[in-house]
């Protein structure tokens, strides 16, 4: 489509600019809000035009989401978000498509749409929103709530081990994985403008706090100095003075910075990608190595519905299946149950 | 090779039958090509296991064609078969209660070993046992003449053994006067890439026809119906239809077909065609499960496709919450369902009628949507355009309600001229972009006299809106908790289907008398169909008519909304019975609707009404 005069001319520039007329309906104090703001920004700061970005959702607090962004917007069934961006994308190609989900939506009903739309690579970007609880529900344990979490469903406390998202998407297939936290504005920021820019299926998975069912889920103790922010070319240095290496099984350890050989962080890596979503089992099991925030994985691969194109031949609109079809015979153009035979016979 | 063969003006019943791995279907559908091609009208009947290969000889295993072919207008495929092949004793044994008394039976002898015989639990050889009145048996021993036939070939034994369909075909051509050249040529392309199977093939045809002319197996020939230029030259199947039918909808409409699709048995041959035809505005996608099968397309119809999905009865129970999110939603999408017989697994490729209710009533909360049934394989072609006009024209997702006989039988087809079809008119939501003054707000919910609401694909300046399954606010489209909102909403749901039923053709009916000089119970009895019933109905009526019966026929299109005129119809009969491969669905409606005392006929054996039990019917109602 020819962007138009006007277009060029209006083209919003601002986070208001893309704030819809619908009044916010999420509870004071979640995590949302901030990353609702910080996607307005995204969309201001790369000049989107709003007609061309579309955001899906399934159901669930986080899958509110379109109603409050000014461009169009699909809130749709629990779990299937990925399927119908699937669908939008092979209609329009054109479109940016965003998909709003959450652990529940994403993880638990949905989670077969979400491996197949990573594994084929279909050129959508999914904000995964985890606060390890059921929200909308009214609190009952997620498949990301840790082990022995007591919710209003597992009052003798959760049993079931918690899924690993990025570690998921990393092994699905997903050409883009990043994490980050609600509260880090820049993190957002680098994230969301990374996955905007990504051509490809991109996950990111948001580190959301529910102050009402799961408040301080990410507060773990001395959670700063375990945070560890990835940033490509750059060793990744832990409390000032450790750095992450592997050993030469592939194990990941914090060595003393100063005469280690570093790991150098390479987003293209999909195999370092692995370890390091792997490093403290989805941020609940090891604490003893440190929470990975940032982009783990980027690469480029091709895209979903470059395959179903390349198979496509030009289409030759109804005269082409006309020919295909053989000439219109008469001019019944009819099954013969249609032709007046019944009546002849009758006659 | 013109030996004179009686002339009968009438028709033919042939029913091949033999192992899943013998070829019958392959052999089924040649012959029945054939007889298009000379001017017969067809009807045919592919019936299979849905075992791939159940053990060769086993009756589990037995798969059977069957078709009647005739001068003048084939309703069904045939009650009982005039002529059964049968390739061993399982498939004597499943299949001869379908010969007809004095019928003609052909085996090959040299399948009837004793194995053969134990698998087929027999304890005696059968042929013996068959008395000569209710059938004429023909033994010929297939396997040793066609291998006698090739013994200077260096081909494998099991190869040429292979070949015994085609023996059996020849037999078949020469009993009906058939003419040898298409086949032959058929044979020759068909085989191009393996010319040791083309020799083989051809030789066995051309043994057993000259088999079946050294023996003078003469059955009679069914001659053409004067000839003219309206006549066939292609025969298609429910499912052939459907696809091409669909690939016409979207060019009539401009738009870019998204087919969403999960395999299921008896709809994967849509997605096998559909994804032949892939162009660049036909896009196939097998998706990973029902639910992303009709998600997908409701996501291309949202961005402007024509977003289509097929299933079958199982897959369509997937689908219900999605279906209850295109109705919420207000987008174009059509749904076919080739029905089959349930519940649950069922009998995957077996025909039934059983999903009426599903598709009427199936969904949470009040969620009508229209739903119209083809009662031909030929006319899936026009019911499929049809389906889409109505969704993308009065933005609604459509239910097609096809079954597994529709779907795999065959009749004659004549090739519409597409360029006369009436145009299908999307309509899509302007851009509302006036340089600076962008306030106007879109309104996504307005509807125009017809309640259609505008169809606002992403790309379009300024109408972005967010709409989803939540309750939405007339008019504005926001989401909207208010009681009084939500009576207008499901209103107005409600009678933008019902409004349907003013530009459609939703019925036809033929009687003793035309629709137009009803009077109230000037009728004896009323048969009313739906979806492929149509056949055997119209047969039996047609018959009833000529027998001067004071008899209707009804046949419903649209199951919902149901056509203005149907309670004159219904009113203007003493009794009603509706034939259905269900326990009373469309009867129970119709009683529900229009207060009328209709009964049903049920059938739920997997397969489709003979006109005979039709027929029966109508005697033991009104003689």
């Amino acid at each position: 489509m020819e962007p138009s005069i006007q277009s060029v001319v209006a083209r919003p520039k601002t986070r208001k600019d893309y704030q819809s007329d619908q009044e916010v309906r999420w509870c004071p104090g979640c995590g949302d809000y901030a990353v609702l703001a910080q996607f307005q920004k995204m969309l201001a700061s790369i000049g989107a035009r709003k007609e061309d970005h579309v955001i899906v959702s399934g159901i669930g607090c986080s899958s509110r989401f379109p109603y409050y962004v000014d461009c169009y917007g699909l809130h749709s069934i629990h779990g299937r978000a990925p399927a119908i961006a699937t669908g939008i994308k092979l209609a329009n190609p054109r479109l940016t498509v965003w998909v709003v989900t959450g652990d529940g939506d994403g993880l638990s009903i949905g989670i077969g749409h979400l491996l197949h739309a990573l594994r084929r690579n279909v050129d959508i970007k999914i904000l995964l929103f985890n606060n390890r609880i059921y929200g909308l529900t009214k609190g009952q344990a997620s498949p990301t709530s840790p082990a022995g979490l007591t919710t209003r469903s597992t009052p003798a406390g959760n049993g079931d081990a918690p899924v690993n998202a990025i570690q998921l998407a990393i092994d699905s297939g997903a050409t883009f994985v990043a994490r980050v936290r609600d509260t880090d504005t820049s993190g957002l920021k680098e994230v969301l403008e990374g996955a905007a820019g990504h051509r490809g299926a991109a996950f990111v998975e948001i580190y959301q706090n529910c102050p009402v069912f799961n408040d301080g889920a990410f507060n773990k103790p001395n959670e700063t100095s375990f945070a560890l922010y990835l940033k490509a070319g750059q060793s990744l240095i832990v409390n000032d003075d450790e750095v992450l290496a592997f050993t030469s099984k592939g194990e990941p350890c914090l060595r003393a910075a100063r005469g280690s050989r570093k790991y150098v962080h390479d987003p293209a890596d999909r195999l370092n990608a692995r370890r390091l979503a792997n490093l403290d089992g989805g941020g609940l099991n090891d604490a003893s190595l440190p929470v990975p925030f940032g982009i783990l994985l980027k690469v480029d691969e091709t895209v979903h519905h470059d395959t179903v194109r390349r198979e496509r031949r030009k289409s030759g609109g109804l005269e082409a299946l006309q020919q295909r079809l053989g000439a219109p015979i008469g001019s019944q153009g009819e099954s013969k149950i249609e032709s007046d035979l019944d009546m002849r016979r009758i006659a | 090779m013109t030996t004179a063969l009686p002339q009968r003006d009438d028709s033919a019943v042939v029913r091949f039958c033999g192992d899943s791995g013998d070829g019958i279907q392959l052999v089924g559908n040649r012959f029945s090509h054939e007889a298009v091609r000379s001017g017969n009208d067809v009807a045919t009947f592919p019936d299979f296991p849905a075992e791939i290969r159940a053990p060769a000889g086993s009756t589990a295993g037995v798969s059977a064609f069957q078709l009647q072919f005739g001068t003048d207008r084939v309703y069904t495929h045939g009650d009982q078969a005039d002529v059964l092949v049968a390739m061993n004793p399982a498939a004597l044994k499943t299949n001869f209660a379908r010969l007809k008394d004095g019928g003609v039976l052909i085996v090959d002898s040299d399948a009837f070993t004793r194995k053969a015989l134990a698998q087929a639990k027999y304890d005696d050889d059968p042929l013996k046992a068959i008395n000569a009145s209710r059938a004429r048996v023909i033994p010929i021993s297939m396997s040793a003449l066609i291998l006698e036939a090739m013994r200077e070939s260096d081909a494998k034994r099991r190869d040429i053994l292979r070949s015994r369909n085609f023996f059996a075909l020849g037999v078949v051509y020469f009993m009906f006067g058939r003419d040898c050249d298409d086949i032959i040529e058929w044979i020759n392309t068909k085989f191009v890439s393996d010319p040791l199977a083309m020799t083989i093939n051809r030789q066995a045809f051309m043994t057993g026809y000259a088999y079946a002319e050294t023996l003078e197996l003469i059955a009679w020939k069914v001659p053409a119906a004067v000839q003219d230029n309206s006549t066939p030259q292609r025969t298609i199947t429910g499912n052939e239809a459907l696809s091409l039918g669909l690939i016409a909808a979207a060019r009539l409409a401009d738009l870019d077909l998204v087919f969403g699709c999960y395999p299921i048995t008896p709809a994967s041959d849509i997605l096998h065609s559909l994804a032949r035809e892939r162009d660049d505005d036909i896009v196939t996608f097998q998706a990973e499960d029902e639910i992303a099968a009709i998600t997908s397309a409701i996501g291309a119809s949202y961005a402007g496709a024509l977003g289509v999905t097929a299933t079958s009865g199982p897959g369509m129970a997937l689908k219900s919450e999605a279906l209850g999110l295109a109705v919420s939603l207000e987008l174009p999408l059509v749904v076919i369902n080739v029905q089959r017989a349930g519940p649950s697994t069922g009998m995957p490729t077996r025909t039934e009628q059983s999903d009426l209710d599903m598709a009427l009533f199936g969904r949470s909360g009040e969620a009508p949507l229209p739903v119209i049934a083809p009662r031909s394989p030929a006319d899936c072609f026009h019911a499929v355009i049809e389906a889409a006009r109505i969704a993308i024209e009065r933005m609604t997702p459509v239910i097609l309600l096809s079954d597994a006989a529709l779907a795999n039988g065959a009749e004659p087809w004549c090739p519409p001229d597409l360029a006369a079809l009436q145009p299908i008119r999307p309509g899509f939501a302007k851009s509302q972009l006036n340089g600076e003054n962008n306030n106007t707000a879109f309104h996504p919910y307005a509807r125009d006299d017809r309640l259609v609401r505008p169809w606002a694909i992403p790309g379009t300046e300024g109408a972005q809106h967010c709409i989803g399954g939540l309750e939405k606010s007339a008019i504005d489209g926001a989401i909207s908790y208010d009681g009084d909102n939500h009576q207008v909403m499901t209103d107005m749901r409600l009678d933008k289907i019902n409004r349907i039923r003013h530009d459609v053709r939703s019925f036809d009916f033929l009687g003793h008398q035309n629709e137009k000089d009803l009077t109230a119970r000037c009728g004896q009895l009323l048969l009313v169909s739906w979806g492929s019933t149509f056949g055997a109905v119209r047969r039996a009526v047609l018959e009833a008519i000529n027998r001067r019966l004071a008899i209707g026929h009804l046949h419903l299109s649209w199951l919902n909304p149901l056509g203005e005129g149907i309670e004159r119809i219904l009113n203007s009969f003493e009794k009603v019975i509706v034939p259905e491969h269900n326990q009373g669905q469309m009867t129970r409606r119709l009683r529900c609707e229009y207060l009328v005392d209709a009964k049903v006929l049920p059938l739920m054996k997997g397969r489709p009404f003979s006109h005979a039990e039709i027929t029966s019917t109508i005697r033991s109602t009104i003689g």
